[in-house]
């Protein structure tokens, strides 16, 4: 089990609701994942526009857990207002906080996003920090109030896997007990399982299923090697070697030569 | 009276949020509004009175990351 902010969850893994083919692929997807929480976000409605309607009936019918997040706001005062509209739509205290500072990289403004977790949290929020992978940002962070971490493991949608393991590794060994999930830049199961298996407690991702040629088989393959991942970090995994070990016993070989 | 709702401008005769939604054909429970960048809550938008120019935000769930 998983606790985040009080609440347990069995499944390891958050999906994300955009780019799937179909909102009906993207349920089944949800399902055959066994992700327990799903982000969603705001945007604009059009005029006489039922679209919103209509996708959030699709989600709260999943029975899961929502996390709408900032996703797009480049500015503190931007994230802080779309928060605040989101607990307003979607009855949860939880947000997945984004400030963007590079339109390029998508990397996190992580001063913006500092003073937008520290303002969020006083006002009751439970921000869920989309960061990178720095120590002491994520110092300032917990700081601010925030009770989890989510480093990237490489730029958004770039499907790259852990570009720099050392540093989640130090974030892991540095805050123990702090829940950290991977979110963005996983692009492959194998990637899910490598960063659980340095310890992370969760994952988050959505491009690498949305975008599968199969995004239900691909959300299924996901959810197990998520799960395979945690447990063998659990289980304990052998280290590294630099010379061959022989694993069949030499005691008791016959003397044949 | 000019009002710029999600960055379109509108000429409406609504003189509160809460006429605003109906007169554009805004409806259902699961709307965001904010006026002039601070958030409207769905409860205030009857006693929210607009004045020419303000900026209004309506915005609805949609798929996210």
């Amino acid at each position: 089990m998983i606790e985040l902010y009080g609440q347990k969850f069995s499944s390891r893994l958050l999906l994300g609701t955009a780019l799937y083919p179909s909102p009906a692929v993207m349920a089944e997807a949800v399902k055959a994942s066994g992700a327990e929480i799903v982000t969603v976000s705001l945007r604009r409605e059009t005029s006489g526009g039922k679209a919103g309607g209509q996708f959030w009936s699709l989600v709260q019918s999943l029975g899961v857990r929502v996390l709408p997040n900032t996703a797009g706001c480049h500015s503190v005062r931007e994230a802080v207002t779309t928060a605040q509209m989101a607990r307003e739509v979607f009855g949860t205290n939880w947000i997945k906080l984004e400030v963007i500072g590079n339109h390029d990289t998508l990397q996190p403004d992580v001063f913006g996003l500092v003073e937008a977790a520290r303002i969020l949290a006083s006002e009751g929020f439970e921000v869920f920090p989309y960061t990178t992978d720095d120590l002491v940002v994520a110092e300032r962070l917990l700081e601010a109030g925030c009770r989890l971490l989510m480093p990237w493991c490489a730029p958004i949608g770039s499907a790259r896997g852990a570009q720099n393991p050392d540093a989640l590794r130090s974030l892991r060994g540095h805050f123990p007990n702090v829940p950290l999930i991977v979110d963005a830049g996983i692009g492959r199961p194998s990637h899910a399982a490598a960063v659980m298996e340095l310890g992370y407690d969760a994952v988050l991702l959505n491009t690498a299923v949305a975008k599968a040629g199969d995004p239900v088989a691909m959300a299924a393959a996901f959810g197990k090697a998520i799960e395979a991942g945690w447990g063998a970090h659990c289980a304990g995994l052998l280290e590294p070697r630099d010379m061959a070990v022989p694993s069949t016993p030499v005691i008791g070989m016959a003397a044949l030569s | 009276m000019k009002l710029i709702v999600n960055s379109k401008s509108h000429d409406v005769a609504a003189e509160t949020l809460a006429a605003l939604l109906t007169e554009l054909d805004f409806e259902g429970g699961w709307l965001a509004t904010a006026l002039n960048g601070e958030v409207v809550p769905a409860k205030e938008r009857d006693r929210c009175r607009l004045t020419e120019g303000d900026r209004i935000e309506i915005l609805s769930p949609m798929q996210g990351g």
